[in-house]
């Protein structure tokens, strides 16, 4: 306190000092200075910004792609065909809602659960570790092929293990479009829950374990001290992983992808992006109107909790 | 196989004697041109191939196809395949790009959409020398919207019906000819416990095939041309005729099609799980045991209304020049060998699962089978190309087949959605 007050006075007569030095800033200073900035500015602009702002022109446009010559204005036709005429979008909504309460709901706290567990001393801890971590490292196409041997209507693990294998009641688990959101969504979970788990295994090694201590001196059992002590001591990580959870449903894509190109009820809006904007079903207005509405899709909850969190920290 | 390639080679040399001195003439301006090269008469021509022949078969058919042009021309190509399905992926940026000189590709609305955005090569010169060695039909499927040739046909397929001679002579099923005689003999396999129609629809295409000979079927070849141009609303009464018709058909079609592939309902066929399949001839490669390959037979898509059985759906695939490569002589020479019988027997020798196209391709190597499908090709007044060839690349993979498959499932379409798609997407070409 008495730092504070005294702060003012002390203040007066060093304040030229750091100003002086301001001026100072040799060219060379200068330079190195603008090059710092100016790099990753630089870097943000082209690969953020410019992108998005092109798109975001190209959404009220005709192009065929080709010449530079050929754009066209179109008003809101692009949008029109995007949220009215496209049988898929709303369905793809729908899909990416739930993919985002199945990963909130499902994915993510398996993740916790198993970070919790492996934090603890069992044996064997490492294994564990990097058998729960081993599909986050697999390649997409990998991990299609893996579900595709556990799924697959006549040769699948599933329907082998349930004796409905060859039989009419076997289900197809990619191809009925009343379970293949689910299938997916089951493949997803494996995968982002070893994502969660390494991020939240650094999380709790981060907590400072004389907290515990107190907490457990305290009389506190292990519950109370996971989620009144450890799990609001892991904030910063937190967000993280609220974060992440909600760009991972929101750009869910390779998944489906590989299972059946996004179609047959597992339609995602980033698979309407792809459809319209890659290849030779490329109709660049449609695609960037896609693009854009997805965008907006994604700003809403990423500002919503990040200005949340901002605030509470001011 | 490798000995017949040589032979044939060796006879290409002395039968091609003559027009290869032309284009040792033509390669050793160009080699002059270029500097590269010794020069004189031994000079040779260079230019290079883009394939999308990634499957071993073909891949060793077009090496083939290359080996032969090069004893017979002295001119050099080199071959770059790419994967086939990201070929044709990237195709657009691929043209703009540097692009090979030659690059396999297929006739229909994809040919005639870069031909006319001025990104592939006019060949018509070519075809002055090779013209009358296809049929008009053949001609026609490689004119650009400006009456000029951009595509050199190397094969096609025909689509139909597939069978196992086996199990229909045992179960005494009949070759339908019409479309009440095919539901005659689908209820039939369906009392005797086999799936009637094979069937698959997991990636989205297939199911273009039922369509596209409905519709051909019942509105005719010009129709079929028009709807794919959207000169034709989809919302039409016509459009509807087809739907309701397929309806009849639906019940006998594998009702697990939206989860397989072309190649698993191929196997059901083969395995006698399926009494038919309607399919490109293509299905054959799922064959490869010898003996259940012998018992495949074919027969045409039956008539349905007055139109009878004039219009077939035969894909074709062959060799187109890129903007750069229009200059190149070598490439060009190359289209044109392939326009010959000896340039198709080349190919042929080793990828024996379609049809030659040129007229004098030697076809006395021909099995029975693959002369019925030839025949099938060469009595058809209309060669279609398959919707998703024959129309915009958008309208088919991004609306047709996800309505189609939802048709599948449901047996319900919503003509006036698609058509309001199907305004958007062709205004915006």
């Amino acid at each position: 306190m008495t730092d504070q007050l005294s702060f003012p006075a002390a203040r007066a007569p060093r304040s030229p000092v750091p100003r002086r030095r301001l001026r100072q800033l040799s060219r060379r200073d200068k330079v190195v200075l603008g090059l710092m900035i100016g790099i990753p500015t630089l870097i943000q602009a082209v690969l953020v910004w410019i992108p998005t702002l092109a798109s975001f022109l190209l959404s009220f446009m005709k192009w065929d792609g080709l010449s530079l010559t050929s754009f066209q204005w179109n008003g809101l036709t692009n949008y029109n065909f995007a949220l009215n005429q496209s049988p898929q979008f709303w369905p793809a909504v729908l899909h990416n809602v739930v993919w985002l309460l199945f990963l909130a709901v499902v994915g993510t706290p398996l993740g916790l659960l198993l970070a919790v567990l492996l934090d603890g001393k069992i044996r064997g801890s490492r294994v564990y570790q990097s058998i729960f971590f081993m599909p986050v490292m697999l390649s997409v196409a990998l991990i299609g092929i893996i579900w595709q041997l556990m799924y697959s209507q006549d040769n699948g693990l599933i329907n082998n293990v349930l004796g409905t294998a060859g039989t009419s009641r076997a289900v197809d688990w990619f191809g009925d479009s009343s379970v293949n959101l689910w299938a997916a969504l089951i493949a997803a979970t494996w995968r982002h829950a070893g994502y969660i788990m390494i991020l939240y295994l650094a999380g709790l090694k981060g907590v400072d374990p004389s907290i515990k201590e107190a907490a457990s001196l305290d009389g506190a059992n292990g519950r109370q001290t996971f989620f009144q002590i450890v799990f609001p001591a892991m904030a910063a990580t937190n967000v993280i992983i609220v974060v992440i959870t909600i760009i991972e449903s929101l750009r869910a894509f390779d998944i489906v992808y590989v299972i059946n190109r996004g179609t047959n009820g597992l339609e995602l809006i980033s698979v309407l992006v792809v459809q319209y904007l890659v290849g030779e079903t490329q109709v660049i207005g449609i695609g960037s109107a896609f693009a854009i509405v997805l965008l907006v899709i994604s700003l809403v909850p990423i500002v919503f909790y990040l200005s949340r969190t901002f605030r509470t920290k001011e | 196989m490798a000995v017949y390639g040589v032979e044939l080679n060796r006879r290409n040399l002395l039968k091609g004697a003559g027009a290869s001195a032309v284009g040792v003439g033509l390669a050793a301006v160009l080699a002059s041109c270029s500097g590269s090269s010794g020069g004189g008469a031994t000079g040779t021509g260079t230019g290079t191939f883009g394939s999308n022949a990634s499957d071993p078969v073909p891949k060793k058919a077009y090496a083939a196809l290359v080996s032969a042009y090069e004893k017979q021309s002295k001119n050099k190509i080199t071959v770059n395949t790419s994967d086939h399905n990201s070929f044709q992926n990237k195709i657009t940026n691929y043209l703009q790009g540097s692009p090979d000189d030659a690059f396999t590709w297929f006739a229909g609305y994809r040919m005639r959409y870069y031909a006319k955005k001025g990104l592939v090569g006019d060949i018509s010169d070519v075809w002055d020398k090779i013209g009358d060695n296809y049929t008009s039909a053949l001609k026609k499927a490689s004119t650009g919207d400006d009456g000029k040739q951009y595509f050199v046909p190397n094969y096609n397929y025909p689509w139909g019906f597939f069978y196992r001679k086996s199990v229909w002579a045992e179960k005494g099923y009949e070759v339908p000819e019409t479309f009440d005689a095919l539901v005659t003999v689908a209820k039939k396999m369906q009392a005797d416990g086999i799936i009637p129609i094979a069937f698959a629809d997991k990636d989205g295409w297939p199911a273009d095939g039922t369509f596209d000979y409905l519709n051909m079927r019942i509105n005719g070849y010009q129709f079929h041309v028009d709807l794919c141009a959207h000169r034709e609303g989809w919302d039409s009464s016509k459009v509807q005729d087809v739907f309701d018709t397929w309806k009849e058909l639906l019940p006998y079609q594998d009702p697990s099609a939206a989860g397989l592939t072309w190649q698993e309902a191929a196997q059901k066929l083969g395995d006698k799980q399926a009494g038919m399949y309607l399919l490109g001839s293509f299905v054959t490669q799922q064959f490869t045991d010898p003996a259940a390959l012998a018992d495949i037979d074919f027969f045409p898509f039956p008539a349905v209304k007055v139109e009878g059985r004039d219009a077939v759906e035969a894909p074709i695939d062959g060799l187109m020049l890129s903007k750069k490569g229009a200059s190149n002589q070598a490439a060009k020479d190359l289209l044109a060998f392939l326009g010959t019988g000896k340039g198709q027997e080349a190919y042929y020798a080793v990828d024996k699962s379609n049809i030659m196209t040129a007229k004098d391709a030697d076809t006395s190597g021909y099995s029975a089978f693959t002369k019925k499908l030839g025949g099938v090709i060469s009595d058809a007044k209309y060669i279609s190309q398959f919707f998703d060839r024959d129309a915009l690349p958008a309208m088919a993979s991004n609306v047709l087949n996800p309505a189609l498959l939802d048709f599948i499932k449901s047996g319900s379409i919503d003509l006036k959605n698609i058509e309001s798609q199907a305004k958007t997407l062709y205004a915006q070409q």
